[in-house]
């Protein structure tokens, strides 16, 4: 399992099609392993950082980061496992951060909503609302002052439509042209707010036009879709031509946050998982991988693999030791002189 | 040595900033038209280009947002705002992101970027254009807080802002804009965190930020004519602020009043005088007086705005009190 192969070659140039799609159905296999093995480990009250699970929504975070180069920048919220492992972050790093351990990602400051591996273009998830859509599309004004054609992604959700961030955020990219491609992962709730009670239609991607930017909405659970409509806007932002929206609908499988399934106060959301279920987008890539010519001893193989690697992962979070609580006052400033 | 204003010497930092180093690049509102920024700002465009000096869309959460994010991938941003009371629409790059993130990722990712902002009031502008919110950023960790107070320290604090690898707010006042003073032509800088001694004297000593300074200034000599000593010092920076300077002074004069242009509670005259009680309480001759604005927000009309903002007779009154109450 070779995940910045994914970073590498988006589309699967200088290797086949074919080997691409493994890679992204590897990728995203392993979010959903990871995820879960997390989502067990919430349950069995190891794990105590609030997590927001990724599960249903893997085809977003693998079809756009794999259409990206690894200095790329992507941009996150609360729910970024997903888009942390899919653009290349250490998963035992990942999950040492999730128990709060120096060896995390973070390095145990951060927890579940707070992400970064600046190697691979992840400069910060944070979980306030839409918080880092603005800071993406100072990414791409970076990009475009220092003329380096790197293209910013941020990912948000149909709730943080609903800030002024994002539509001050669309606005002054697409003012200054900068390349950025937005993905709004709409999966249909905020919390414990359904879509439609919060917004008067149904049109997210069409905010896009009213700003001056192309927006398509597409299925989020169908990963060549993603990923084709994705290396399509970031050569477009690459070359110049601007920013877009990608409005990816799909569907988070458990609540807001933690493991259970339906237990969201006030949501009755079981007949609607019952519709998303069969579109689980790990299942969907993984017959498209099979129709490839993929053999199923050889994806199985893959999650043989990826099981033993978030085994080892677990292990070596529980053995990692705490930050010292000497170091808790250490780095509100970073010292270091800053003269060209 | 060459005389320069406050504003033009503000000027002077930003043209060498960007002439010195391709990464700095300023984006705020206004900055194409002398309306919002004085002279402080006159002509950058020109001399730049407006790639780098950025007139925007009236839009300061995702400005400032883009600066967080343009000074976490290379980047060394100034963001203006014009007037502070707008800068409160950007509150979430400022405090949630750009003051927490060195911390939150343990020093891997920093905010090299300044937020400057401007207190712009009188003149009848009423309570949404004049407002000093200094102490609301103090309050924060993970931000640094400077407020010039003349046109040395105007310069050299913005240099100082941008070398300093954190978010730093440069808080400047147009009250001080046309006040001239000495300025070296080329690059210094200014420490942060230090204050500075203004006068020296051994009855009271008086702190003040930014334009409470320049009164406080004008109420020594006035005070010096009536045979009080007063020692002033110029805070300059105010997060983190020269505790050390500060409490070596009244250890000495045993008597402090605070003068800071902003309200009372929870400001930085009442965090001033909270640790110098602590620090200095066996050394303290009088209680410790404060000059502020009163806790009310800017009236409009010019008779009411002439009752609301201290002037250096108000410090003078303040020392005379702490004078006269001495044990």
């Amino acid at each position: 399992m070779e995940p910045t192969a994914l970073t590498r070659h988006g589309s699967g140039a200088g290797e086949g099609p074919a080997v691409a799609l493994r890679s992204m159905y590897a990728m995203m296999l392993r979010i959903r392993l990871f995820e879960e093995r997390v989502a067990d480990l919430v349950e069995a009250g190891e794990i105590k950082t609030p997590c927001h699970l990724y599960i249903g929504q893997e085809a977003i975070a693998v079809g756009v980061c794999a259409a990206l180069e690894p200095h790329d920048s992507v941009w996150g919220g609360h729910r970024s496992h997903g888009h942390y492992l899919a653009k290349g972050g250490d998963l035992r790093a990942l999950m040492a951060e999730m128990y709060g351990k120096v060896t995390g990602c973070s390095r145990g400051r951060g927890g579940s909503m707070h992400l970064i591996a600046p190697s691979v273009g992840i400069f910060g998830t944070v979980p306030l609302v839409a918080a880092t859509v603005p800071l993406a599309v100072g990414a791409g004004l970076a990009s475009k002052l220092r003329g380096d054609h790197l293209v910013s992604v941020p990912f948000f959700g149909d709730g943080a439509v609903e800030e002024g961030h994002v539509h001050e955020s669309l606005n002054l990219a697409a003012v200054y042209h900068l390349p950025v491609v937005f993905v709004c992962e709409n999966n249909l709730y905020a919390s414990h707010m359904h879509l439609l009670e919060r917004r008067a239609q149904d049109n997210i991607f069409k905010i896009a036009e009213a700003h001056g930017l192309p927006g398509t909405v597409l299925d989020g659970n169908d990963l060549s879709a993603v990923h084709h409509a994705a290396v399509e806007a970031v050569a477009r932002a690459r070359a110049g031509g601007g920013p877009s929206l990608l409005e990816c609908r799909t569907f988070r499988w458990r609540g807001h946050v933690g493991a259970a399934w339906d237990m969201d106060v006030g949501v009755k959301r079981r007949d609607e998982l019952q519709d998303w279920l069969p579109k689980d987008p790990v299942a969907r890539t993984r017959a498209t991988v099979l129709r490839a010519g993929a053999s199923e001893d050889d994806l199985d193989r893959i999650g043989r693999d990826l099981r033993a690697e978030i085994d080892d992962a677990v292990e070596f979070a529980r053995r990692s030791p705490y930050p010292a609580a000497a170091e808790m006052q250490a780095h509100v400033f970073v010292s270091r002189p800053e003269v060209p | 040595m060459r005389e320069l204003t406050y504003a033009e010497a503000i000027r002077e930092a930003h043209a060498q900033l960007l002439d010195r180093d391709p990464r700095v690049f300023v984006i705020g509102q206004g900055l194409w038209s002398p309306w919002y920024a004085g002279s402080s700002l006159q002509g950058l465009e020109k001399q730049f280009g407006r790639d780098r000096v950025i007139d925007c869309p009236v839009s300061e959460n995702a400005t400032t947002g883009a600066a967080v994010g343009a000074a976490l991938t290379g980047m060394r941003p100034i963001v203006f705002h014009p007037r502070m009371d707008f800068m409160l629409l950007a509150v979430d790059p400022i405090v949630n992101q750009a003051a927490n993130w060195s911390y939150l990722f343990a020093g891997q990712a920093s905010v090299p970027m300044v937020i400057r902002a401007v207190i712009n009031r009188g003149g009848e502008q009423g309570a949404q254009h004049s407002q000093a919110l200094q102490a609301f950023f103090m309050h924060v960790p993970g931000l640094k807080v400077v407020m010039p107070a003349t046109p040395y320290d105007a310069k050299g604090l913005l240099i100082a802002a941008v070398e300093d690898g954190n978010p730093v707010m440069y808080i400047d006042d147009r009250w001080l804009y046309s006040r001239a003073g000495s300025v070296p032509e080329e690059m210094y800088t200014v420490p942060i965190g230090r204050g500075m001694v203004v006068r020296e004297g051994a009855d009271v000593t008086v702190v003040a930020t930014s334009y409470m300074a320049a009164l406080a200034s004008q109420a020594g000599r006035t005070l010096a004519s009536e045979g009080i000593d007063v020692e002033l010092i110029d805070l300059r920076s105010i997060k983190p602020w020269d505790q050390d300077l500060v409490c070596t002074s009244v250890r000495k004069t045993g008597r402090l009043v605070v003068a800071d242009g902003a309200w009372a509670t929870g400001g930085v005259a009442g965090e001033v005088a909270a640790t110098v009680g602590a620090e200095v309480f066996r050394d303290l001759k009088a209680p410790i007086v404060r000059v502020t604005l009163p806790d009310t927000p800017a009236p409009m009309s010019a008779a009411l705005e002439r009752a609301y903002y201290p002037t250096d007779e108000t410090i003078a009154a303040a020392v005379r009190g702490v004078w006269s109450s001495a044990s």
